[in-house]
C-alpha cells in the first residue's frame, strides 16, 4: 500500500509539462463534453490532460476555474450571464466574451446545442394538431400540461411563458420530471416541459416545440477557459474550437446523454464513439483502467484520512488537555467545536472554496475540524476524569507539569483518548467520500460520478471500498492499542482492575 | 519540625478543620485520631500544600508553606494514603521510584535503594515487577510506603494505612510499621479513626471533632482525664467488651 501510495504521489509530483486541467460540473451532460474534450486535448499532445470532472454546480467549478485550479470547462451562455456576471441584459457570444475578458477567461464558439427549458408534445398530436411553435398552442387551449413543479414556479418557466405568449391551458398541473415522460407517452396528458438534450428525447417520437417568440433564455453550450491556456497551448485551443463549434447539435447531445443515462454505457465510451475512435468495444481496457483507478482511489482516499487525522489528533490533543485544565475556556472551546459539527459538511466544503480553493486542501482542512471533536472531547473527557488522589500523589512527589503529563495523565487516560482517536478514523473515512465534491479526490470520486448518472453500480464501487476501509482502520487501530494504552489499562475479561 | 497555628479551612458552608494548632516534633509520632468528617486528613491535606488554608499558617522547619516554599516542604515529606494511591499502570518499581526518576537518579542508584527499601518493609523482590492489580493489599501498601521513603524524607504523613486491609494484614504490617518508624528516627503524623491503632503507635494523640481539637496528650492521659464528655464517648465505643477480654 505504501508503495503504491508513495508510486502516485511522485507521479503527481513530477511532469514539468504544465497539464490541461479539464472541469466538469456533476451532471452527465457536463461529464460528457468534458470527457470529449480531455480526449481531443490528449490527442493533440501538447500538454497531458487532468480530469477533475464533478465539481459540484457553478458556484464551485466557476469558483475553481476564477482561482486558477482548472483551465477550462462546459458552461452554457445563459449561466455566464445570469449566474456568473449577474447581468442578464448580455445574451450574445460577443458581449459575453468582452465582459468576461477583463477576468483573463475567454469563451469558445458555441459547440452547437442549447441545454434550455422547452415543451414537447406527441408526433400524433403535433400532426392533428398543427403544432410546431410554441404560438400554436395558442389555437388549442383544451390540451392537457404536466409540468415540473420548478417550471411551474420560476419567472422563467410556465408563468413568464403563459404571460409571453397569452396562453390558456385548460388543465395544467404538477408532476416530478421523471414521470412527465410516460405521462406524455401514455397519452395521459399532451403537453410536458422537457430540457432540449435531455436524453429521453433521442428515444422517444416526440416534437419540441420552437420558441418562436423567443421567451426562453438561451442556454447554448460553450466552452468557458482561462485566457492562458490558448496563450500556452495555442494548438490544444485552436483543436477544440475547430472540432467541437457547431459540431455538437441538440439531437446529438441528446443521443450521447441516452447513451451514458439510459443505455449505461460510460462517458469514455461514449465519448470516443462520438470522436469516432475505436477502442470502446473492447471492455478489457475499461476494466483494467477500473482496476487501475481503485488502487488510485484509494491511495487518495487514504492520504486524505491519514493526513486529516494526524493534523486532527496533532490539534485536537492540545485543545483537550487545555479544556481539562481550564475549566471556562474549556467549556468555550467545546461549544465552539461542537458548534462546528452541526455545520453540513456539504456546507462546510463549499465554505472552504474561497478560502483555499478546490483539491486536496480543502477538503483536508475540512475533514480535520469534522475529525476534532471526538478527539478534544475524550481527551478532555480522559484528562479531566482522573482519579484526584492520584494527580495529588504526583504533585506531593514533586512532579513537573511535563513528567506529570506524559508519566500519569496521558498514560492513564489512553483509553478514553484512543476511543475518541478511533471515532474520528472511522468517521472520517466516511466524511472524506464528500471531498469528491470538491475535487478532493478519493472513494468519493465514484460516488459523485455514480450519484450524477443515477447509476447504483459506481455508487456501490465507491461505497463499499469506503466501508471495507472503516472496517481495517478499526482493526489497525485496535492493534495499535496494544502499543500505545499500557497492559493493566486495557479492557481484558475476566480480570479485576 | 512541623506546625500548624490556628489554621482554619473551610469548603463552602462546611468548616472542615477549625482553629486548628499543632506541632510535630523531630524523631516523635503525632496521632490525629477522630471519626470520618472530624477535619484529620484535611490536616494531612494542608500540610502537604495540596490545600491552602483559609487563615492561619503551616510551618515546615520554621518556613511558612506557600505557593513558592511549597516544593522544598514536600521533599522533607513522604505521603501514603489508605488505598496506596499507586498508578495502575505501572509496576510495583515504577510507582516506588517514581520521585527518584522525577529528580533524574541514575539507574544504578536507584535500583540499589529499591532494593534496601523493599527489604527493610519486607517485601518480596520479585513482587516490584507486578502491577498493582496483581498484588495483595498489604503488598500495596508496602509499594506505597517504599514510594514515600524513596527520597528519605524526614517527615512521613500517614493516612489511615491500614484502613483497607484485613485483620491479619493490618496486624503485620503494623509490626513493621512500628519498627521501620523506630530504625529510621521518622517524625511520624499518622491520621486514623482506631482508637486500638493509636494506642499502638502513638505517644501523643490529638482527638478531633468537628474540625475541632478537643483533647491533646497520651493515650493515659484521654482515657483517664478526658477534657470533654466526647472523649470518653470515643473511647468506650470502640473498647472491646470487657467478657472478651477477659477470654482472650
Amino acid at each position: 500500500m505504501l508503495v503504491v501510495a508513495a508510486a502516485t504521489l511522485a507521479r503527481t509530483a513530477d511532469g514539468d509539462a504544465t497539464p490541461v486541467r479539464v472541469g466538469s460540473k456533476s451532471f452527465t451532460e457536463s461529464y460528457l463534453i468534458a470527457e470529449i474534450v480531455a480526449r481531443i486535448a490528449e490527442q493533440v499532445g501538447e500538454a497531458p490532460v487532468e480530469r477533475r470532472f464533478g465539481l459540484g454546480g457553478t458556484g464551485m467549478v466557476y469558483g475553481a476555474l476564477a482561482g486558477g485550479e482548472i483551465d477550462l470547462y462546459p458552461e452554457y451562455t445563459g449561466t455566464i450571464s445570469r449566474a456568473i456576471l449577474k447581468d442578464s441584459s448580455v445574451t450574445t457570444v460577443p458581449a459575453l466574451r468582452a465582459r468576461i475578458r477583463p477576468r483573463g477567461l475567454i469563451i469558445s464558439d458555441p459547440l452547437g446545442f442549447a441545454n434550455t427549458y422547452a415543451l414537447a408534445v406527441r408526433r400524433d398530436t403535433a400532426a392533428r394538431l398543427g403544432l410546431r411553435r410554441i404560438s400554436d398552442l395558442d389555437r388549442h387551449p383544451g390540451l392537457t400540461a404536466a409540468f415540473d413543479p420548478g417550471f411551474l414556479d420560476r419567472d422563467d418557466g410556465w408563468p413568464g411563458l403563459q404571460h409571453h405568449y397569452g396562453l390558456r391551458l385548460a388543465a395544467v398541473r404538477g408532476m416530478e420530471h421523471a414521470l412527465t415522460y410516460p405521462a406524455l407517452i401514455s397519452g395521459r396528458v399532451d403537453v410536458i416541459d422537457v430540457f432540449s438534450t435531455d436524453g429521453q428525447l433521442a428515444r422517444t417520437d416526440l416534437v419540441v416545440l420552437t420558441d418562436d417568440r423567443r421567451f426562453f433564455p438561451d442556454y447554448a453550450a460553450v466552452l468557458l477557459a482561462r485566457a492562458s491556456l490558448a496563450a500556452r497551448l495555442p494548438r490544444t485551443w485552436a483543436a477544440l474550437q475547430q472540432r467541437l463549434g457547431g459540431r455538437i447539435d441538440n439531437a446529438t447531445m441528446a443521443r450521447l446523454n441516452a447513451e451514458v443515462e439510459l443505455d449505461r454505457r460510460t462517458f469514455a465510451q461514449a465519448a470516443s464513439a462520438f470522436l469516432g475512435e475505436r477502442e470502446a468495444a473492447d471492455a478489457g481496457p475499461a476494466r483494467r483502467r477500473l482496476g487501475r483507478d481503485l488502487a488510485t482511489l484509494t491511495v487518495e482516499h487514504l492520504v486524505l484520512v491519514a493526513a486529516s487525522l494526524a493534523v486532527a489528533i496533532a490539534v485536537g490533543l492540545p485543545l483537550g488537555l487545555l479544556a481539562a485544565r481550564h475549566r471556562f475556556l474549556g467549556q468555550l472551546e467545546l461549544m465552539g467545536i461542537g458548534v462546528l459539527q452541526t455545520v453540513p459538511a456539504l456546507a462546510l466544503l463549499a465554505f472552504m472554496i474561497p478560502l483555499f480553493g478546490i483539491g486536496r486542501v480543502p477538503a483536508l482542512v475540512a475533514l480535520c475540524l469534522y475529525a476534532l471533536l471526538p478527539i478534544v472531547r475524550n481527551t478532555y473527557a480522559g484528562v479531566s476524569s482522573l482519579d484526584r488522589q492520584l494527580l495529588d500523589m504526583a504533585a506531593v512527589m514533586g512532579l513537573s507539569g511535563r513528567q506529570r503529563l506524559a508519566w500519569i495523565e496521558l498514560p492513564l487516560a489512553a483509553v478514553t483518548i484512543m476511543a475518541g482517536i478511533k471515532t474520528a478514523a472511522v468517521l472520517t473515512v466516511g466524511t472524506a467520500t464528500l471531498a469528491a465534491f470538491i475535487g478532493g479526490g478519493g472513494y468519493g470520486t465514484l460516488i459523485v460520478t455514480g450519484l450524477a448518472l443515477n447509476d447504483v453500480p459506481t455508487i456501490l464501487a465507491g461505497a463499499i471500498p469506503a466501508a471495507l476501509m472503516a472496517l481495517a482502520i478499526h482493526v489497525a487501530f485496535e492493534a495499535l492499542d496494544r502499543l500505545v494504552v499500557p497492559r493493566p489499562l486495557r479492557g481484558s475479561p475476566g480480570r479485576a482492575r | 519540625m512541623i506546625a500548624l497555628r490556628d489554621v482554619t479551612k473551610t469548603f463552602g458552608a462546611r468548616v472542615a478543620v477549625d482553629h486548628v494548632s499543632l506541632a510535630l516534633e523531630p524523631g516523635t509520632t503525632r496521632i490525629l485520631l477522630g471519626s470520618s468528617g472530624s477535619g484529620k486528613s484535611t490536616i494531612l491535606r494542608l500540610v502537604l500544600g495540596l490545600l491552602a488554608p483559609d487563615t492561619g499558617e503551616i510551618l515546615v522547619d520554621d518556613v511558612v508553606v506557600s505557593r513558592g516554599t511549597r516544593r522544598d516542604a514536600l521533599r522533607r515529606m513522604g505521603y501514603v494514603v489508605q488505598e496506596g494511591a499507586l498508578y495502575p499502570h505501572m509496576t510495583a518499581a515504577e510507582n516506588a521510584t517514581l520521585a527518584a526518576r522525577a529528580e533524574g537518579w541514575a539507574r544504578a542508584r536507584m535500583a540499589a535503594r529499591l532494593a534496601g527499601l523493599a527489604e527493610l518493609v519486607g517485601l518480596e523482590r520479585s513482587l516490584l515487577d507486578h502491577y498493582p492489580a496483581e498484588l495483595s493489599g498489604g503488598q500495596r501498601q508496602r509499594t506505597g510506603l517504599i514510594r514515600a521513603l524513596m527520597l528519605d524524607p524526614p517527615v512521613l504523613l500517614l493516612d489511615e494505612p491500614l484502613g483497607a486491609l484485613d485483620p491479619i494484614s493490618r496486624a503485620e504490617l503494623q509490626t513493621e510499621l512500628l519498627r521501620v518508624f523506630h530504625e529510621l528516627r521518622k517524625s511520624v503524623l499518622l491520621v486514623t479513626h482506631d482508637v486500638r491503632e493509636a494506642f499502638v503507635f502513638g505517644t501523643t494523640i490529638t482527638l478531633l471533632n468537628e474540625g475541632r481539637v478537643v483533647q491533646e496528650g497520651t493515650f493515659a492521659d484521654l482515657a483517664r482525664r478526658p477534657a470533654d464528655p466526647y472523649v470518653a464517648q470515643f473511647l468506650r465505643a470502640q473498647a472491646p467488651p470487657a467478657a472478651m477480654t477477659a477470654t482472650l
